[in-house]
């Protein structure tokens, strides 16, 4: 006859419980702001329309000038900067992660430089010119430059060493920003796309850009997502995470796989937003400490908040213009990388 | 041979009058003659061929004060101005790296990283589409605007007490937010000035002419004069500010001053040609692995920094003649590979 078990407490919940629900309900709030934001970002603009405007343009499509803006103008746009936002946040978090690199984003490692280069040549040499043609060039063009720059660096991970990812980034885009530079020269037509494109803004990027991405980000989320739990032990170090099991390798490319094509995907559809993966990163991470598998769930409807509020902010700030999203971010995200650096504490994962 | 004796051949001490002397390593000595051969061809190179044909007998008549108006025109109108240009420009550029890397104390301490050259651009993007400005405010746009970001950089940098790293990516940071200022400059304007616009930013020695060059010339002994009298201290300061303090530098002056020059070097030679990336990175560097000397090797970057852009010009003149490729985006593709290798081998 074996003693009875002790009775577990039924309260206080263990503490463990209780965190996780409260990062659930915390999760939930945060898929409401950006719903709002979504909603905001339906109103506003050079022709402003209220909340309750936009829902019943929403619920009652009718043809009023009010329900084609809503639903034909600004709908793609705003699920655009959702999707974008989404993709950029989760690259973010993934390739901190998997380079164990606080300074490491997209575009600061040569991925943007890259996706341009490649849309160029399929704009000039190819003479394509819709983002559901050019989005296969972004992609090849933005994992080839971040393989170079992560291959050039990769050899020591000791820290202070951060900085040399940033630096390989910026050389690599040097060098790649020239060669844009020569074909755009050459080629007018692909100057003239290319200069809108370059901008990153999500103004007229149409339906198309969004059906065209969709599907990779999604299935980069879907590649990234359950990495979560092998991406805390890669923290732990190449050493201590081989012992514990975990095949580095494995883990490192499909990382990186997830992060091409996030990166590529949103690239190609919006231009280069700088930034937005650098940010939200660090942001959570104030919030929620270091665990991955919780930073990649939260970064889904962060990154799509912070890029509404970046569009909203640039359609709002100098009427009757705008200000592409991509510039709002790099304003944003500059501040934060300076920020970062200046710390007393160092830059820290 | 004795150690003494064979140290003693491979130095060399000049003695002035009133107790000097300069010494020095011979190796400097080589490799700056070297260079200024190699300058010397590319030079001859510069005025002697050319995408229109002239032959060498011309090329000496019009040398000599003859020739047809029309070889006259190519001649001294458009491929002396030319190599001049390029030979002054890389120069300064050298020198003005040279002086930002010794104040860094970080190889990457060059205009260009610090943002410098972005800020630069900002202000003649400005002034060319805002102000439709010609290329003379352009060029003070140009330096308006790179004072400022020069500026702002180092006061946020320094907040926390200047370390080379800081400051590298603080610059890289505010230059990427002048980087978005520039796309979104040159989604504004109508396409045939963001053409003209975008030239001007790559950083050209198209079509350049002797009212360009003549400013450049007559601040160049003025500020090479006063490159060579901050060498000396500078090159103590490199032992650390609190030794070269105690050997008599004036160490916050030295330091502003050296700004000022660094600044204005690099100014001049947006003014004549826009910005050039990367040539005040690769031309010290270069420089000193040549000479094999520690310190400022002033006259060997200058030289080296002259031989790279006359180099890079000639290439991209000839690459794919008759389209000429802009010098600053030879100099931009090269200098990144460099980089990129300087990062690769320092592992």
């Amino acid at each position: 006859m074996s003693p009875p078990a002790p009775a577990r407490p039924s309260t206080p919940a263990p503490p463990r419980a209780r965190r996780a629900s409260r990062r659930a309900w915390g999760w939930f709030a945060c898929l409401a702001v950006a719903a709002l934001l979504f909603l905001v970002s339906l109103g506003a603009g050079s022709r402003g329309i209220p909340l309750d405007g936009v829902w019943r343009a929403l619920v009652h499509r009718d043809g009023t000038a009010e329900s084609v803006i809503v639903w034909q103008l600004r709908m793609p746009r705003s699920l655009l900067a959702c999707v974008v936002g989404s993709a950029l946040g989760v690259a973010g978090v993934v390739m901190q992660a998997v380079t164990r690199n606080p300074l490491a984003e997209p575009g600061l490692v040569g991925v943007n430089a890259g996706a341009s280069f490649a849309v160029v040549v399929a704009i000039s040499a190819f003479g394509i010119t819709r983002a559901s043609g050019y989005v296969w060039f972004a992609f090849v063009g933005a994992l080839a430059a971040a393989s170079a720059v992560y291959g050039l660096t990769a050899r020591n991970s000791r820290t202070g060493q951060h900085i040399r990812l940033v630096l390989a980034g910026a050389a690599m885009s040097a060098t790649l920003g020239a060669c844009t530079g020569v074909l755009t020269m050459f080629n007018s037509q692909a100057f003239d796309s290319y200069r809108f494109w370059v901008v990153g803004s999500l103004e007229d990027r149409g339906t198309a850009a969004l059906v065209a991405s969709a599907p990779f980000v999604a299935l980069g989320i879907a590649i990234a997502l359950p990495l979560g739990p092998s991406l805390n032990a890669l923290a732990l170090g190449e050493e201590t995470s081989t012992a514990l099991g975990l095949r580095t390798r494995t883990v490192r490319i499909a990382g990186f796989t997830a992060v091409m094509l996030l990166c590529g995907a949103a690239t190609a559809a919006a231009g280069p937003i700088a930034f937005v993966g650098l940010v939200v990163p660090h942001a959570l991470r104030m919030l929620l400490g270091p665990d991955v598998r919780w930073l990649l769930v939260y970064a889904i409807p962060v990154g799509a908040a912070l890029v509404l509020v970046s569009d909203v902010v640039g359609r709002l700030i100098a009427p009757p213009g705008e200000i592409e999203a991509g510039i709002v971010t790099a304003f944003i995200g500059a501040p934060v990388l300076m920020w970062l650096v200046n710390r007393r504490k160092g830059v820290r994962l | 041979m004795s150690t003494a004796s064979r140290q003693r051949s491979r130095h060399l001490v000049l003695s002035l009058p009133r107790g000097g002397s300069l010494r020095g390593t011979r190796r400097p000595l080589w490799a700056g003659a070297i260079t200024a051969l190699s300058c010397l061809v590319l030079l001859a190179l510069g005025v002697f061929t050319g995408t229109y044909h002239i032959g060498t007998a011309e090329v000496f008549d019009v040398l000599g004060g003859g020739g047809s108006a029309m070889d006259r025109f190519i001649v001294v109108g458009q491929r002396m101005p030319r190599v001049c240009a390029a030979l002054l420009v890389g120069a300064g550029l050298g020198l003005a790296g040279s002086l930002f890397q010794s104040l860094s104390r970080n190889p990457l301490g060059s205009p260009d990283i610090i943002g410098f050259t972005t800020g630069s651009t900002t202000g003649a993007l400005a002034a060319l589409l805002i102000g439709g400005g010609t290329s003379l405010g352009a060029g003070g746009g140009a330096l308006l605007g790179g004072l400022a970001t020069a500026l702002l950089v180092h006061v946020l940098s320094a907040m926390r007490g200047a370390v080379g790293g800081r400051l590298i990516v603080t610059g890289i940071a505010v230059g990427a937010m002048l980087a978005s200022v520039n796309d979104f400059l040159i989604t504004r304007a109508d396409i045939e000035s963001a053409e003209s616009a975008k030239a001007w930013t790559f950083g050209s020695l198209n079509a350049i002419t002797w009212p360009h060059v003549v400013p450049a010339a007559a601040a160049f002994p003025l500020l090479l004069a006063a490159t060579v009298v901050l060498a000396r201290p500078l090159q103590m300061m490199s032992m650390g500010d609190d030794t070269a303090a105690a050997l008599g530098v004036r160490v916050d002056r030295i330091r502003a001053l050296t700004l000022l020059v660094g600044v204005a070097w690099t100014a001049v030679a947006i003014a004549v040609a826009g910005p050039i990336g990367f040539l005040a990175l690769a031309a010290p560097q270069l420089a000193r692995r040549l000479a094999r000397s520690g310190g400022v090797p002033v006259f060997t970057a200058a030289l080296m920094g002259a031989l790279l852009l006359a180099c890079a010009d000639f290439a991209g003149q000839r690459l794919l003649a008759p389209f000429q490729i802009p010098v600053g985006l030879v100099t931009g593709a090269l200098g990144g590979l460099y980089l990129m290798w300087l990062l690769y081998r320092k592992v």
